[in-house]
């Protein structure tokens, strides 16, 4: 019996470790998106996010639109501020000191909330969702709100391995981010390129931060906490890999998760900071990547 | 226009380069010496903040500036130094030992930081130290019987030697004492073989390798050197702060420092003192433009009769003071430092310079960057 409501505790905790990590894993899939074709690190996608949450809270109680319509305005609107972004600031510093341009987004999120702050306001809101309910499997407790979670990554995941693997856009992101200059050669407009994986990047945060709404409710400092630990996800599965990113963005949420439960207090926020050290200290490039040598 | 006519190795090695320019900073020390006497303990003591963070400064610009290893956990390093002096001032230790006890023990733990870091380069290290100050500060946090949690820690005025440093004016005079021997003594390193393997580290490893430089050796002392001026600036902090708590030694006190070096331009330790002079006082200047604004827009539309002028003047003032909105001007300034001037305030004020001491002759090129296709750091 007593061994019986431990499976159940531990099938609970998996599956809302699982939830959060795919959150994780999304917002790492933009660092590595961004990063993979313009080799800038982008610490702004966590006020991304934040952002895409607030315009959908924006749509639904301030407009009163539906769900769903809150969901594609909010994710478009920050997939277009995203190429804009770097049409207008991020292109300029390609090629320069990777640090310089760390700076650069830590600048950039901290205008966001900033802004976000001056036109929403500093509280904390809730998103109205239409996933309220909850399923009784066996002893475990399916809230909607996690399934949607990891139906929602599933989803996008999907769509966007047939967008990379299957359409002429997507390839030619692959080209471009495998070299660029070739890519030139081959007549494919680089830069149009790089304003749309910054869109694709910046939607996918969006839809995180809608998807990550009623499990934390929507503040100004929500991506910040986000964005550290998806930063930790993709450096543990590799930078520079995607199917690393969500790997990695799932064993920090199922750490963050299990740590919580079992270890004294304290240790459910730096677990995964903890195993990340770990990590860097005996495989320095990561789960998926791949250490590379400069030739001289 | 001057120039430099080099006759010894000895003349390319002075701390200062020649007469004017030893006269032109003994001119700056009459000043700085004067300030407690003719300012008041307000703006005194937002010097010594200053000074403070000059500290940190070039602590994070020999790291960064010099060595080319970017860490975002130097608050933690703040942190253990301040925490370290603090307990060992309440247990009785006297201050100058405490100091050099809380200078030790930061500097081991930055060598325990830095050794796994020698494996890793770029983004990898900047998440490892990220890591290691988000778990740093956790320790605080917990470790009650040493940091007092939550609660928090008082910090006694500093005593040395019987002589009590209580006043505004004497801990200042206290921060300067150790910004100046700071400064001189990384003048010296820096001029040095380890200066010289720090620069040559940071503009190409493999360079620097095979010219040689003994990448773990240096890169440790980088580590360490740097997180030993962190703890000494911890424990001067700790005085001016007076109360401990966790909360303070955030990652966006690390990100703060790492503004610090970048708007005082990366390479220069005129940077470093630009930079803390900027990140030291343009939160009192923002405090100060909130209220002023208003005020004097207002009296500049009762004068000249125009109401809108009122109305922008309370707009500005609301607008600064709502929360977050210093986040956000620091944020803009940093945006605009690496996109417009990369190389800082520093880079600024030698641009004015050339400007100057070449008058007519003043070609616009001088500093133009060099454009690169693209400077790859996938392969290091």
């Amino acid at each position: 019996m007593c061994r019986g409501r431990k499976l159940v505790t531990f099938l609970q905790l998996t599956l809302n470790g699982l939830a959060v990590g795919c959150i994780y894993g999304l917002v790492a899939l933009g660092f590595v998106l961004i990063y993979k074709a313009t080799e800038l690190v982008n610490f702004a996608q966590g006020d991304l996010l934040m952002l895409g949450a607030f315009v959908a809270y924006m749509a639904v109680i301030w407009w009163g639109l539906d769900y769903w319509l809150a969901f594609l305005i909010s994710v478009v609107t920050i997939g277009v501020f995203g190429a804009l972004l770097d049409a207008t600031i991020l292109r300029n510093v390609i090629g320069q000191p990777q640090f310089a341009v760390v700076m650069l987004t830590i600048g950039l999120g901290a205008m966001f909330r900033t802004f976000a702050s001056v036109t929403w306001g500093s509280e904390i809101y809730t998103l109205p969702t239409p996933f309220g309910g909850v399923w009784q499997v066996g002893g475990v407790t399916l809230s909607h709100q996690y399934i949607s979670i990891v139906v929602g990554t599933l989803i996008l995941c999907g769509v966007l391995y047939v967008f990379f693997n299957h359409t002429r856009v997507g390839v030619a992101m692959q080209a471009t981010s495998q070299n660029q200059l070739a890519a030139y050669y081959m007549g494919i407009p680089v830069k149009l390129i790089f304003s749309l994986i910054w869109a694709i990047s910046a939607g996918t945060a969006a839809a995180a931060g809608i998807l990550l709404a009623p499990v934390t409710l929507i503040d100004i400092n929500m991506g910040l906490a986000v964005a550290l630990k998806a930063f930790a996800a993709a450096v543990l599965g590799g930078f520079g890999s995607i199917p690393g990113a969500l790997v990695g963005g799932i064993i920090i949420g199922l750490i963050e998760l299990y740590a919580g439960a079992t270890l004294p207090e304290g240790f459910k926020d730096t677990a995964p900071y903890i195993v990340l050290l770990i990590m860097l200290v005996v495989r320095p490039q990561g789960l998926f990547g791949t250490m590379t040598r400069k030739k001289v | 226009m001057r120039f430099q006519f080099k006759t010894s190795y000895n003349q390319d090695i002075r701390l200062f380069k020649d007469r004017i320019d030893t006269s032109w900073y003994g001119l700056l020390a009459v000043a700085v010496l004067a300030v407690p006497l003719l300012m008041s303990d307000y703006y005194v003591g937002e010097a010594t903040w200053v000074f403070i963070y000059a500290i940190c400064g070039v602590s994070l610009m020999a790291l960064v500036g010099y060595t080319g290893l970017v860490s975002l956990g130097h608050a933690a390093f703040l942190g253990i130094g301040a925490y370290a002096h603090a307990y060992f001032l309440q247990h009785g230790v006297p201050w100058v030992v405490s100091v050099a006890l809380a200078v030790t023990i930061t500097t081991a733990s930055g060598i325990v930081v830095g050794l796994p870091a020698l494996r890793m380069t770029g983004i990898y290290l900047t998440i490892a130290t990220l890591a290691f100050g988000v778990i740093i500060q956790e320790v605080f946090s917990r470790w009650e019987s040493v940091t007092h949690g939550f609660a928090g820690m008082p910090v006694e005025k500093p005593t040395i030697f019987g002589v009590p440093f209580h006043d505004e004016w004497a801990f200042y005079y206290l921060c300067l004492f150790f910004l100046v021997l700071v400064l001189w003594m990384t003048r010296n390193l820096l001029r040095s073989p380890t200066g010289r393997a720090w620069i040559a580290i940071r503009d190409s490893e493999i360079a620097a390798q095979s010219m040689g430089v003994n990448l773990a050796i240096y890169k440790s002392i980088a580590f360490a050197y740097s997180a030993g001026l962190m703890g000494l600036a911890g424990a001067l902090f700790a005085h001016k702060i007076g109360y401990l708590a966790p909360d303070i030694f955030t990652i966006l006190l690390s990100i703060q420092f790492l503004l610090l070096v970048i708007v005082g331009g990366l390479g220069s330790l005129h940077g470093a003192v630009f930079g803390a002079i900027f990140v030291a006082l343009l939160p009192p200047l923002i405090a100060i433009l909130r209220d002023s604004i208003p005020a004097s827009m207002n009296e500049a539309a009762q004068a000249m009769n125009i109401k809108l002028l009122a109305i922008i003047g309370e707009g500005i003032g609301n607008f600064l003071k709502k929360p977050g909105v210093e986040a956000g001007i620091f944020g803009l300034i940093l945006v605009l430092v690496i996109l417009l001037e990369p190389l800082g305030m520093y880079g600024r004020w030698v641009k004015i310079r050339v400007f100057f001491s070449t008058f007519p002759m003043y070609r616009g090129a001088t500093f133009k960057r060099q454009k690169s296709y693209m400077r790859s750091e996938r392969l290091r």
